[in-house]
Formats: structure tokens, sequence, C-alpha cells
């Protein structure tokens, strides 16, 4: 199969702290990872190396066959990485509709007519239609964490990654969130979601990849690595082969 | 599902007639104004224009910049050597000077680039004093005492002062119109909609695929050039040019920063509501001596705190309303 993504080597430390600790992670065309791991795992410093935000220490990062490592962040969209924040990161003195169109017009690069139909087009997927004329700086948490799903769909990526997006929701929200990946997931698009939301990332992810100490512990089917010893030594702090 | 977007409101059709109308009225200013009231349109045209422009950079752009007096000294001192040694008509090389502004900001901006907040700011002053005290080592325009406009040349605009104060009053009328005009179409575009997105998030906006260098460099150069064109007219209304009054810190930076905090950062509306009661101000305590500054830094201090978004901003917040349609609104 065709690797979308491409890491090898990858580390990345913070002065003596190795947070990235030589990872090496292949993600084909079309497929859904979800990414777990406790807090300090260096879950978000991944995708914050993927999407160029910091270099590495070293190792090398492809995309789409291409070396990425020395690309600046707004290229590595353009390329087709898009990424929605932990903490939302809305556009607050814009409109909804002009923040998803930051994404599809700069993002995707398309011209004007064909921005303002991908904009509004993300903005119905993600179900903030009807606060489209609403300045981002007055949604609510639960808006923003869409408004950061809608300007990464605006953008039109090939590679989606989800940072943290089903924390906080009510049961209700969650199960429409999931419909929403879901439908991202059939239009073709290969996601990456690091989630403590784990039943949500169940119901998506087709592989489940578990860091810790900014390692890959455990990385397969989903049902199975969530049974191995590995993680239920992580998330229950028990040594599971005692 | 066919969607519309527009972007004209009530408001914004409302202010563009009383926009149009004060235009006409302005225009025609010379054949109803006193000559004490042309002088006062055209530097009230001329500070507006100097904070549209220091808005841009600073509002919108993120680049506090105290240092652009170093382009109004800049563009006035070119007109004065042009007009003087060239023996060109000071009028026409205005869009020459604007260009000379930008080629000059270029190696300016690659340099105080490598600054960020702070030090950019004091790097931005810094390199307007080397400019005021290049200026001073320039003899054939008078050193550091400076130089006026010779006869010759100021009748070379016309015979009579009065076709002269009116010529350059529609110079400046012209310029604030031009800067105005560029800001909103900018604004409005594919890059004005990038320079709102960094003005409200640049992490979000560089994720989001916006080359945030490159965007503030085009706003740095436009805005010198502009700026510099500001500058030419400036000195071509006072007829004298001197280092301290060309490269003037307080004149061409600190006021402006002053109108465009009180007007509202960020915002078209802001610079225009600050500047008019900037002058406000100005004509009805000139007569308090140092207390008009007084009143003024007290006047900003109670904007900052109470309305932090400045007078535009606490009225756009509660009403919603915005006179230059640059949101887009999906129907």
């Amino acid at each position: 199969m065709q690797q979308l993504l491409s890491i090898r080597n990858l580390s990345k430390s913070f002065g003596s702290v190795l947070v990235t600790n030589d990872i090496d992670l292949d993600v084909p065309q079309g497929q859904s990872v979800g990414i777990i791991g406790p807090n300090g795992a260096g879950k978000s410093t991944l995708f914050n190396l993927i999407t160029g935000v910091f270099p590495p220490n070293s190792g090398s990062i492809q995309f789409n066959g291409q070396a990425i490592s020395s690309f600046s962040s707004a290229k590595r969209c353009r390329l087709g990485i898009a990424r929605s924040f932990q903490i939302p990161q809305p556009f607050s003195g814009m409109s909804v509709f002009d923040n998803a169109l930051v994404a599809s017009a700069h993002g995707a690069g398309l011209s004007a007519k064909a921005a303002d139909a991908a904009a509004i087009d993300a903005i119905e997927k993600t179900g903030l239609i009807e606060k489209a004329n609403v300045l981002a700086g007055s949604l609510t948490l639960l808006e923003r964490k869409r408004l950061e799903l809608t300007r990464a769909l605006a953008s039109q990526p090939k590679l989606l990654l989800l940072d943290e997006i089903a924390g906080g929701l009510t049961d209700k929200e969650c199960q429409s969130l999931i419909q929403t990946i879901k439908d991202i997931k059939a239009d073709g698009v290969t996601i990456i979601w690091i989630e403590h939301v784990v039943h949500a990332l169940l119901a998506v992810v087709d592989r489940l990849v578990v860091l810790d100490f900014g390692q890959i512990i455990a990385d397969g089917d989903p049902e199975i690595t969530m049974a191995s010893n590995e993680v239920r030594e992580i998330y229950t702090g028990i040594d599971a082969d005692a | 599902m066919s969607v519309t977007v527009t972007r004209r409101s009530n408001a914004s059709t409302i202010f563009l007639i009383v926009a149009l109308l004060a235009v006409v009225l302005f225009v025609a200013a010379p054949w109803w104004a006193g000559r004490a009231e042309l002088r006062l349109f055209g530097e009230f045209f001329l500070y507006l224009g100097l904070a549209c422009l220091w808005n841009l950079l600073a509002g919108y752009a993120g680049l506090v910049s105290v240092g652009q007096q170093a382009y109004v000294g800049f563009g006035g001192y070119l007109l004065f050597a042009l007009a003087i040694h060239f023996n060109v008509h000071p009028l026409l090389i205005v869009p020459v000077i604007a260009l000379l502004g930008a080629a000059i900001s270029v190696p300016v901006g690659l340099l105080v680039f490598r600054l960020h907040g702070a030090y950019f700011a004091i790097g931005t002053w810094v390199v307007a004093e080397v400019f005021r005290l290049s200026a001073a080592q320039i003899t054939i325009l008078g050193g550091g005492s400076g130089t006026s406009l010779p006869v010759s040349v100021v009748k070379s605009i016309a015979q009579s002062r009065s076709d002269r104060e009116s010529y350059v009053y529609w110079a400046a009328l012209f310029l604030v119109l031009l800067i105005v005009s560029i800001s909103f179409a900018f604004l409005r575009s594919r890059q004005g909609l990038a320079l709102t997105a960094i003005r409200d998030n640049e992490q979000a906006a560089e994720s989001l695929g916006i080359n945030i260098s490159r965007t503030k460099f085009l706003v740095y150069v436009l805005t010198a050039a502009l700026t510099a064109a500001l500058g030419a007219l400036i000195f071509l209304q006072k007829l004298r040019i001197s280092p301290d009054a060309a490269f003037n810190v307080n004149d061409w930076t600190a006021f402006v920063i002053f109108i465009v905090v009180i007007g509202g950062i960020g915002t078209l509306e802001g610079p225009i509501i600050g500047t008019l009661l900037f002058f406000l101000l100005r004509e009805s305590l000139a007569d308090l001596g140092t207390f008009y500054l007084m009143i003024l830094g007290v006047v900003a201090i109670v904007i900052m705190i109470r309305a932090p978004r400045g007078i535009w901003g606490f009225i756009s917040n509660k009403f919603g309303i915005e006179l230059f349609p640059i949101t887009r609104r999906v129907l």
C-alpha cells in the first residue's frame, strides 16, 4: 500500500527531556489511526513535529513520498496536512465563515468562488451552519472545537490530525462528532486522532498506536491493542505481568 | 445547498452615502472654507493617512513600529532634495517618492524583521534616529538646521498663495482617499483575509497555510511607501524642513499611536474616529499648553482601561455594525 505518511527515527527533546524518542510510523493512504497514551507521552509533540511547529532533533518525515522536514507549517498545510489544536485557536474577530475561508483560500489554495463553496461545505459538515455569521470569539468551547475541525476540513486535507477533539462533550454531542469523523473518513481522508475518550476513538479508527515516554509501545488492531498488557499497565498503573 | 455570500449591510450603505457627501464637501472646501480651516483639514487628512497606515502595520500585522517617522522624514527630505536640486514639480514627484520609500524599506525591513516584539519597536526607532542623524549631515539641505523651500519652487506649484494652498490641500485629500481605499481593498482581498487572520492568531494562521513573514513584509513595504508620500505632502504644506521636525517621534508616531489606540486598533473605522477625536481635543485644548498633553494622556488611559479595543471596538461590539463592509455574510 502507498504510505501517505512515513516517519523514521524521529526524535525531539526539550532541554534534557526526550519527548519523542526514535519513533518510526507509517500511515497508509486512507487509514484512520488512533493515538493514546498518558499525559506527557509526547502525543501533541508528535503532531507539532508532523505539522512543523518546531523541527525535530533528528529523523525524517515523508509525506506523499516527499521529505517535508525542512518545510514551514504553512507549506505543509498547503501540501495537505491539516490539524485541529487541542486548545482551540479561533480567529476571534472573524466570523465562522471567514475562519473557514482562511483555510479554503490559503490552505487549499482555492480561488474565490470555489473557496466560498468549500468553506460552506466544511461548515455544513461540522454542523456550524447556523453560526456561520457569528464572530468566532463568541462561540462556546464546544463550538470552538467544531470550528477547529471545520477549518481543518476546509483546507481540503489529505491527512487530518485531530488533537483531543472529543474531550468534554456530552454523549449525544460525542455521537454526532463520531458520525462527522466517520463521514470524513468515508471521503478518503487519512486521519490520525489523539484522544482520551477511548470509546469515541474505537468507533472510528482502523488501528491504534500507544505512546509512552516518547516511544511507541504498542501498535495494531484497536481491540487487541486495548487488551494488551502494555496498555493495561499504563492505564491502571499495575504491572500486568506480575 | 446554494448560498450567497455578501458583505453589504444597511450600516455600510448609509456610511458610503455619508462618506461620498463628505468627500464632495471636502473637495469643494477651497471655495467655502477659510485659509486656516483649509490648513486644518489638510493636516487632518495627513494624520488620518498616518493613522490608517500605522493601524495596518501594528493593528493587523502585529508590527508595532515606533519608527514610522523614518519614512515621514525620508519622504519630506526627498521632496526638498528633488524639488530644489533637480528642479522637478513638487506635486508630480510624490508618486516617485512613494516608490523610493518602498525601495528603502526593503533593506530596512530585512534588518528590523530580525527583531520581534519590543525589540522590533526599539529597532525601528533606532533606524529612524539613524535617518535623522544622516539627514543632519546633508549640508546642501541645510544640515542640522534644515532648509526652506525656495520661492521659485513654491511659485512653480502655483503663482498665487491661495491656488498653491488649494493644490496641496487637494493632494492631501486625494492621498488619504487613496490610502483608505487601498486599505479597504487590501483587507477585502485574499491577502487581507490572511492579514486579518494574522491579527487574530498567528499560530493558527500559519497552520492554515498562510505565509506569515511574507504577508507582514508586504504590509511593511506598502505602509512605508505611503508614509513617505504623506511625509512629502506634510513638508510641502509646511514649506520648511529640519531633521528634528522631519524625524520627530512625537509628531509622527506617538500622536498616531494615540489616535489608533483610542479610535480602535485593528479596525478600519478606528483611525477615522481616533483622528476626529484627536483634532477635536487639540483644537479645543491647544490654549492650555502642557495641560493639553496631560489631558491627552488621561483620555488614552481611561479609554485603554474602559474600552481596550478603542471607541470603535466598543461600538461595534455593542451594536455589531461595520461601516467598511469587509466581513462576509452567508445568506
